[in-house]
This record gives C-alpha cells, sequence and structure tokens, in this order.
C-alpha cells in the first residue's frame, strides 16, 4: 500500500503525481511569464502613455486657526464655520445660453447681479485658476435645501463648509488682534509663506500676522484621480490627509483692563491711544487706540465698509495710535530731560531755579502755561506744578551739548522698540545733527538753536513719539534703567492646552540710573499726581494706591491740545506704567488723566478682588 | 548482576565526528531553497524601503523597518525548525488542529476589525493574523489525520473525511471574511489529498462539483435571493473577466495594476514610478506589491521574482521526492502547493488576469504574520530535508 508512512513512498506512483503537479506548475508559471512579457514589452508604450495621462487633483481640506486668548483664557478671536456657496467653473454648462441661465439663477440666489457673479469668478481664476470660487459666505440652510432639491439646475454648485475668524468682543484689541486675509502674489514670494498657495488664509496685521507659523495650523489632502475633463473618477480617492489645526496663542493682554481702556477712550469721543505695560518684563497688559473697527469688516468685507475704513484720513481707525502716532508728549517728557541733566551734572535735585513765568533767549520769549510763575523751584516742586521755565533753563543749558539727545534715545525715544506688532513707527527725536543736515539739504529754513532744545526739553517742537516709547522710557526710570522689550504675545498652546512656547523677550539694554535721581523723579512725580496742588491731584486725589504720575500739554499744530499722562503704580516701587493720550483732549489733568485712571482703578480692581477671593494670598 | 557501568560511561552510539554545522541542522539544508527564500525577503524589504518613503507621514522606513524585524524572525524560526524532525507534528495533529480551529474561531470574539473584516489580534508590537499561521497548521495535521485513517473506511469515506477536516476551517476563515485565505486552505487540504493517494477520479468528482458551486454562489443564490459572498468579494471576482464594465470600482484597482506594470516595460521606471508612488495603485506595500515591482524594476525586476518562486517552488516539489516518510511528502506537499497557490494567485491579480482575492504574495508582502508564517513552512521543508539526509546515513536524529 501507498500509505505506510514508515516507509520511503512507492516510487513510482508518487512520481507520476509530482510529474503532473511538476507540469501544472511549469504551465502556470509560463502562464505568468507569458503576461509579464505581454504587458512590460509588447504594449508597455501604451500602458506607459496611459500611466502619464493618469491626471490627480488635489483638494485642500483647510486647517482651523488657533484661538488667540488673553492672560486669563478668556477668548479674543476663534472661529465659526460657515456655509459657504461655491461654484465649480468647469463643471458649467457648455451651451453658452445655459451657462448664462444658470449664473442668472446662482446671481439671484446670491443677491448679486449675473455681471458681479461673472466679475467674482473672473477675479478668483486670476488668483487660483481651477479652483472652486466662493460666491457667497454664511448662506443659510433654506438656500442650501433650494439647491439639493434643485441640483440639476445648478451644475457644479455645491456649499462648503469654511471657518471665518469670530471676535466674540467685537471691536477688543483689534489693533493688537489684526486680522485675516487671502495671501496676495506678492506675499506669496515671501520666504516666510513658500509652503502657502493661492486662497490660503493669512494673517495681515497685528498678532495674526506676527504669529502666523503658530496659528495657521497645516491644511490637510485629500488627492483624488480625475480624468481628461477634470471631472472625479469614481472610486478614484487616492489618499487623505487630516488637516492639522493651528496652535492658540495666548496674549499678555488683560481684557478687563483692555476693555477699561478702551471704554475710557471711547467715552471721550475724541481720538487717542493707551497703553499699560509692566515695567520689568515688557509684558503689555492693555493697549488700544480710539477709535477702533471690528475686524470682522475685513474677514468678510463689503466695499462700503471698506471704504468706510481706510478714507477717513482724520480719523484713522486701523491705525494703532498707540504704536504708530507720532505726537509730541509735552510735559511728560520732562522725566528725560531731568534725567539727562542730573546725570550729566547739570543740576543736583536740589538745585534751585527762579520761575518768574517765563524766560527769554534771544528774541524769543518761552513762557509756562498760562503764564504761571511758580517762584522759586527745585526738581520735585519743579515735577509737581509742572514749571516749564526749570526744564527751558535745563534745555538752554544743554543745548550746544548732545546730552539731552543721548539719553532721550538711550530711553528708547525716536527708535524701533522690537514690539511684537508689525506696526509701529520709529517716530523723530529732533537733533543739532538732523536739523543742521535738513538745512544742508535747504530743506528747513534754519540750522539748529537753542531754541529747539528749549522745545525738546518740555516735550515740545519737531519731537515725534507715540504711548509705547515713553512708557519704555517710564519703565526704564521705574525699573532703574533696563530697557524691556514690550510685547503682547506670552505663549503658544496646542489644542489639548499644553503650552508648546512661552515668549519672554530679553532685556534689550541696560545702563546706570543713579538710585537718588531716580527716587527724587519719582518724588515729584508722585506729588504732582497725588499731593496738594500737583498738575493732577485733582484727578488722583482720592485714589488709594499710590502713584507716582506727570501730566502733559501738547501743543500740535493745527490741531487742539493733545493730553497726556503717564503713571507709574504703585509708588515708590512701580510695577506698571500706564500711559494716555487724547489728541484735542486739552490738559493731561483735563482727559488723559481720567482714562489713566480708569485703566489703574480696573487693574487695582481686579488685584484687591483676587487678593480677597484668595484670602490675601498675594 | 545488573550492569555496573553508569549512564555516563556509555559510548556514543555513532562514533563520528560531528562538526558545528551539522549540529546545527545546516550541513543537510537545501541550499537553493535557502538562497530563493531569503533572496525575497531580502527584495521585498529592498522595495518597501524605495516604494513607501511617504507613507507614513514622519516616518519614511516604517514598513521598511518593521518587515526587516519580521524577516529575522522569521529566519530564526525557519533555522529552529530546520534541527526538529517534522515527524513530531504528525503525534501532534489534533493538537495542531485544535489550536488551528480554536484561534480563527477567537478572532470573532477578540480580533481587532480592519475594514469590516476580523482576521488578527492585536498584540502590543503585532497584530497576529492566525490564518496564515493555520495554512501551515492544516497541512501539517491534515497529513497527519490522512495517515492515520489510511486504513479506515472506503476510499470515498476516506476522501468525504479529509474534505470535511480540511474545509471546516477554511469555512470558518472565509467567515471572517477572508475569502482569499479560504481559498489557500481549500489548495492545501486538496494538495495533501492529491499526495495521499485520493483516486483521480474522486479529484474529477470534486473538480465537478466545485464548478457547480461557483455558478451557484456567483449566479444561482444571488438571483434566489440569498447572497453568499458579499458585494465587493462578488465584484472582485468578476471584475478582471471584464475590467471596462467595471472600471469604477475592483476594476479599477486591477486596471491601474496593469498599467502600472505595463509602464514599467523593460527596465522600469525607477523612482519615475508615478502609478504606484501617487496611490493610483491600493494596498502597495500589501497585495499590489508586485506591481510596485513591476512599475520600478521592469519586465527585468518583475521576471526575477518569479524565477525565485519557480526556484522556491521547484526545491519544495523535489523534497517531496526526497521525504524519509510518507507524513514527510505530504506535509512538503501541501506547502509547494499552498505556496504555489498564493503565488500565482496573487501575481495573477496584479497582472489582470486573476480576481483580486487579497492573498497577499509570500515573502514579498509586507506583513508579520505572512512572512513568518512563510519562513516556518520553509523551516518545515528544511527540516524534511535534514531528516531525509540523515535517515540515508541511518540515523533518526540529530
Amino acid at each position: 500500500m501507498y500509505l505506510r508512512n514508515d516507509s520511503r513512498p512507492q516510487g513510482s506512483r508518487l512520481s507520476l503525481r509530482v510529474a503532473v503537479l511538476g507540469g501544472v506548475a511549469v504551465a502556470l508559471f509560463a502562464v505568468l511569464f507569458f503576461r509579464l512579457w505581454n504587458l512590460q514589452v509588447l504594449s508597455g508604450d501604451e500602458y506607459l502613455a496611459e500611466a502619464k495621462n493618469n491626471r490627480t487633483r488635489e483638494f485642500k481640506v483647510i486647517a482651523p486657526r488657533g484661538d488667540i486668548l488673553d492672560r486669563n483664557g478668556e477668548v479674543l478671536v476663534d472661529n465659526r464655520t460657515s456655509l459657504a456657496l461655491q461654484l465649480n467653473t468647469q463643471k458649467l454648462p457648455e451651451d453658452p445660453a445655459e451657462e448664462r441661465a444658470e449664473l442668472a439663477r446662482l446671481g439671484e440666489l446670491s443677491h448679486m447681479t449675473p455681471r458681479k457673479v461673472r466679475r467674482t469668478i473672473a477675479e478668483s481664476e486670476e488668483v487660483a485658476a481651477g479652483a472652486p470660487v466662493t460666491l457667497r459666505q454664511d448662506v443659510g440652510y433654506e438656500l442650501i435645501a433650494y439647491i439639493e432639491e434643485n441640483q440639476r439646475e445648478f451644475p457644479g454648485v455645491t456649499v462648503q463648509r469654511v471657518f471665518v475668524r469670530h471676535y466674540p468682543h467685537t471691536s477688543l484689541a483689534a489693533h493688537v488682534l489684526g486680522n485675516v486675509s487671502e495671501v496676495s502674489e506678492e506675499e506669496l514670494k515671501e520666504p516666510r509663506y513658500k509652503r502657502l498657495e493661492p486662497g490660503d488664509e493669512i494673517g495681515q496685521a497685528g498678532v495674526e500676522d506676527t504669529y502666523d507659523s503658530f496659528l495657521r495650523g497645516d491644511p490637510g489632502l485629500t488627492r483624488i484621480q480625475v480624468n481628461a475633463l477634470g471631472q472625479p473618477t469614481p472610486g478614484g480617492q487616492l489618499v487623505s490627509m487630516p488637516p492639522i489645526p493651528g496652535d492658540s496663542l495666548k496674549l499678555t493682554i488683560d481684557a478687563d483692563v483692555q476693555t477699561a481702556g478702551e471704554g475710557a477712550l471711547a467715552a471721550r469721543g475724541l481720538p487717542g491711544a493707551f497703553v499699560s505695560m509692566n515695567i520689568d518684563n515688557g509684558q503689555i497688559l492693555a493697549m488700544g487706540s480710539n477709535p477702533s473697527y471690528d475686524p470682522t469688516v475685513l474677514t468678510e468685507p463689503t466695499q462700503a465698509q471698506v471704504n468706510e475704513l481706510y478714507r477717513d484720513e482724520v480719523l484713522a481707525p486701523l491705525v494703532n495710535r498707540a504704536t504708530e502716532g507720532a505726537y509730541p508728549t509735552g510735559s511728560i517728557f520732562k522725566i528725560i530731560t531731568a534725567l539727562a541733566a542730573l546725570e550729566n551734572g547739570v543740576i543736583t535735585p536740589d538745585t534751585v531755579v527762579q520761575d518768574n513765568g517765563l524766560i527769554e533767549v534771544g528774541t524769543q520769549e518761552f513762557e509756562n502755561a498760562g503764564g504761571v510763575a511758580h517762584g522759586a523751584v527745585e526738581l520735585r516742586r519743579a515735577l509737581q506744578v509742572s514749571s516749564d521755565v526749570y526744564f527751558y533753563l535745563l534745555g538752554l543749558d544743554m543745548w550746544k551739548t548732545n546730552e539731552l539727545q543721548e539719553w532721550a534715545h538711550k530711553l528708547g525715544i525716536g527708535r524701533p522698540s522690537g514690539l511684537d506688532l508689525p506696526e509701529e513707527s520709529e517716530g523723530l527725536l529732533p537733533s543739532k545733527a538732523w536739523r543742521n543736515q535738513l538745512y544742508s539739504e535747504e530743506l528747513t529754513d534754519r540750522p539748529w538753536s537753542a531754541g529747539d532744545n528749549i522745545q525738546l526739553a518740555t516735550g515740545q517742537g519737531d519731537l515725534q513719539t507715540n504711548p509705547l516709547q515713553m512708557a519704555i522710557a517710564y519703565a526704564a526710570l521705574g525699573n532703574g534703567g533696563k530697557i524691556v522689550t514690550p510685547h503682547v504675545g506670552m505663549e503658544v498652546e496646542d489644542a489639548a492646552g499644553r503650552v508648546l512656547k512661552e515668549f519672554e523677550p530679553k532685556i534689550q539694554r541696560r545702563f546706570k540710573i543713579n538710585a537718588g535721581y531716580r527716587n527724587a523723579i519719582l518724588e515729584g512725580l508722585h506729588a504732582a499726581a497725588q499731593e496738594g496742588d500737583g498738575t493732577a491731584a485733582g484727578v488722583f486725589g482720592g485714589f488709594p494706591i499710590p502713584i507716582a504720575g506727570k501730566t502733559g500739554t501738547a501743543e500740535r499744530p493745527g490741531h487742539g491740545d493733545q493730553s497726556w499722562f503717564a503713571a507709574l503704580s504703585p509708588y515708590p516701587n512701580p510695577r506698571i506704567v500706564t500711559i494716555a493720550t487724547v489728541e484735542g483732549g486739552g490738559f493731561g489733568a483735563e482727559s488723559a488723566a481720567p482714562a489713566v485712571l480708569d485703566i489703574l482703578e480696573a487693574i487695582y480692581d481686579k488685584q484687591a478682588s483676587a487678593v480677597s477671593s484668595a484670602g490675601g494670598a498675594e | 548482576m545488573y550492569a555496573t557501568r553508569t549512564r555516563n560511561a556509555r559510548p556514543e552510539p555513532f562514533a563520528v565526528h560531528v562538526g558545528i554545522g551539522e549540529r546545527l541542522g545546516l550541513a543537510h539544508m537545501d541550499w537553493p531553497l535557502t538562497i530563493a527564500a531569503v533572496s525575497l525577503i531580502a527584495f521585498s524589504v529592498f522595495v518597501l524601503g524605495e516604494a513607501t518613503q511617504t507613507d507614513v507621514p514622519g516616518d519614511p522606513n516604517y514598513y521598511l523597518e518593521r518587515q526587516a524585524i519580521y524577516a529575522l524572525l522569521g529566519i530564526v524560526g525557519m533555522v529552529l525548525l530546520t534541527r526538529i524532525d517534522y515527524s513530531r507534528f504528525r503525534e501532534l495533529r489534533v493538537g495542531l488542529y485544535t489550536f488551528l480551529c480554536a484561534s480563527v474561531s477567537l478572532v470573532f470574539v477578540f480580533g481587532f476589525a480592519a475594514r469590516g473584516s476580523r482576521r488578527s489580534f492585536e498584540l502590543p508590537f503585532f497584530s497576529f493574523q492566525p490564518s496564515e499561521l493555520g495554512k501551515l497548521l492544516l497541512v501539517l495535521a491534515l497529513a497527519g489525520f490522512v495517515i492515520d485513517g489510511a486504513r479506515r473506511g472506503s476510499e470515498v469515506q476516506r476522501t468525504v473525511r479529509y474534505l470535511v477536516l480540511g474545509l471546516a476551517p477554511a469555512a470558518l476563515v472565509f467567515l471572517q471574511p477572508d475569502l482569499g485565505t479560504s481559498l489557500v486552505f481549500g489548495a492545501a487540504t486538496l494538495a495533501v489529498m492529491y499526495f495521499g493517494g485520493v483516486p483521480w477520479t474522486h479529484f474529477a468528482v470534486i473538480g465537478g462539483a466545485l464548478v457547480v458551486l461557483v455558478a451557484l454562489v456567483l449566479v444561482a443564490a444571488p438571483a434566489a435571493g440569498v447572497p453568499i459572498l458579499k458585494g465587493y468579494q462578488k465584484e472582485r471576482l468578476t471584475s478582471f473577466a471584464s475590467p471596462n464594465e467595471h472600471s469604477d470600482g475592483a476594476g479599477y484597482q486591477q486596471n491601474q495594476s496593469k498599467v502600472a506594470i505595463g509602464s514599467g516595460q523593460l527596465t522600469g521606471r525607477g523612482d519615475k514610478a508615478t502609478q504606484t508612488r501617487l496611490d493610483f495603485v491600493p494596498e502597495r506595500h500589501t497585495d499590489f506589491i508586485f506591481a510596485v515591482i513591476g512599475e520600478r524594476y521592469g519586465f527585468m525586476g518583475a521576471a526575477l521574482v518569479l524565477s525565485l518562486y519557480a526556484l522556491l517552488f521547484w526545491r519544495a516539489l523535489r523534497i517531496t521526492t526526497l521525504s524519509k516518510n510518507v507524513y514527510g511528502t505530504l506535509v512538503a506537499g501541501g506547502i509547494a502547493v499552498s505556496l504555489l497557490f498564493q503565488t500565482f494567485v496573487n501575481v495573477g491579480m496584479n497582472l489582470g488576469i486573476m480576481p483580486i482575492t487579497g492573498i497577499p504574495l509570500p515573502l514579498m508582502s509586507y506583513g508579520g504574520s505572512s512572512v513568518v508564517a512563510t519562513f516556518l513552512a520553509v523551516g518545515v521543508l528544511q527540516s524534511i530535508n535534514v531528516q531525509a539526509h540523515l535517515s540515508q546515513k541511518g540515523r533518526f536524529a540529530w
């Protein structure tokens, strides 16, 4: 028998079966080899052509942009999903009459004239040929239902879910936040946008721009096979990668303080700006500019609204006056003059000057505001009552040297601050070299004179600066000579709330400020804000937190007096600098000081409630 | 008196010096078989390394590294099996068979579902697909049953018994559902019966029954409202016959695979291979890896791979004739046919002449279960070869 296991299998019967199986195997391999030869060698050319003809189309899946939060996690910007009516132009009917009819129907549905529809399509094709054209965002569900029911009448029309920036606090911190919009052709050439494609959205201003790379996220991808007409091949879905949402950005801004600041300026109804900053690390607690705007308008602008925003040159709501303003500062500049004079030995804190209400230099007269004579004043008193004559004389003493300009420059006047917002202007620090250069080019009628330096000593004349630069200078006085890097970006968090990156910009430079001089100036400022006949005692006299503050009233040719107030709080060991300015706001104590008071109340009310609720933990 | 010699002093029964190679059982390995198997897996690792760089974002060598580890595990397993006398598996046939049926049943309960079918267990480093190892277990167990029952019952009764024993696990795998592997189980069952001497007339009847069954499953049963195959399975099975009719579904994949292979021409497109790189061809690291080889390395590469499979099969078939006992012949025959069947069906599917059944290409497709199980099967073949050589020298074991 064949199957007796312990012996070797019987030769002949096994051999036959092995031979038959071997023959079958030879036949099968022959089939495979022949088929392979046939496909690759005999018909290879055709298949190669077919492979090269295989087209794919990639569809991007938009990644939601990261949220922007205030320092306490309050949402300032997030996304809402919106339904967008989109049209794939390649699917429009080929017959021109039918196409016209469809566009007319679409126009009716999206409240556009047929001409407008055609223009929208043409504009979109220019930017991103072949991409679906968005005809209208935020369409309602009724419209979707109608289009789906009548799909045959609307070939190529789809409703796509898109992300739109949403601002829960409407215009709050609009200048800090900035806005997003489609990347332009020029921007695409910049290295930082090299991975983007037409139609992608990027931050265009504010932190949306600065921190764009964190907020943006990575789009997903769907690749499908299409035929020569560009239509998807059924079953031809090749690959699908989900998008990676952008990370969240936490700002140093405190929404409550910001609200108080913006409210204080808005209540006065005049253009102006404010900034409140930690003097040790440069974190900006609040920064705003009045008038403001609702960034939603820039998300999906209608032409009329945009015109309104851009055309108004006087109010210029898009300008961030806190960083882009170019103003003389009036008397709040006097701390810089005082520092320069003290550190250069021009005066001591106790040097007494007789203030008779005015001085004459050559043919020019320089008088105190209102012509008041303050009598014999030393530094503290001069600051308390804001004696101009005292500082005129310092300006006069230093007009040939560059000492005042050197100190102003050291303190950050007329130079970029390193702020993490794209919108910033350098301003102008007038100096002998600057004016004489202009004069040699015949751009001005006279060279540098003592009068120029006298003006500068009280923050007048050609000086152009902004609240942020003054805040940095006051911060340096308060912290003893550290020039901080002001910033609004605090940290980047992922969707799960894990901190991915913290922003702690370095101190830009340090120099020595004599502690005695610093204390003398702060004493004068404290007296000005809260003691006796100090210039702002009427405003801050009843404020429970001791502060050091200085009013300023700047004459701006062609405008009304500009009101300023700068405060370091709490006195004598300040931690926060707060500065406000109001265009045409009159005396410093009239409008800027009350605005600062509103901001400080918001800061310290909050601290007080935090302390009481935490059982005095701080 | 009892013997006073201690056990230790007992002399070696065979006073020959045994070399290290012989001790490891490597001396009587079938080297062409080893070379064919190792060349195929080496080529597999190479192809995966080149063609799947972008498949796993952030980990370009994902498939390469894993397949290399599976290859090493498989080779170690093969060498270990080479040293064992395969005849022991005959004694273990009931245990092996029980384990086979239990493991393919347990995936219904604990299995990891992928694309609507439960085929594998999720282990910490590895997803284990029992039906892959099952191919080898079925051959080892069934060959034992065939020899065991050789004298019981009539020839017809025996044939029916073998069929039931072989088709029971095949049916379980079919229900997972994994049509391709259940077909391999069926082919292995028929192969063991074939080498077990089942009469030709019985095979003729079985063949006739198969034709009727296919007709029933594909035509009659759906017409009567009792679909046995899932829709996609039927579509895959029939679309190769008329690819243009089905250019959207299963026929689409097969058409793209044909275009990929054809476009490779004589020498291949190398890194310009768009068909397989741009995802026109699905499952390029598993079922359609032959299309990747065809497109990237052309007729030269694909023919080389086919030649290695021919070599593999030839050596396996040769071992059936060398075996020291019938069990070895049946096991070698079962393994040889299941390798041939898988190779032909998979390559045929890539070339558009066989239906899409989801059978991986042995030693080439990515997948730990398949690679390791195939190496174990090759190890059993090696063991049969080694034992044949040793028995000719009058020895039973190492």
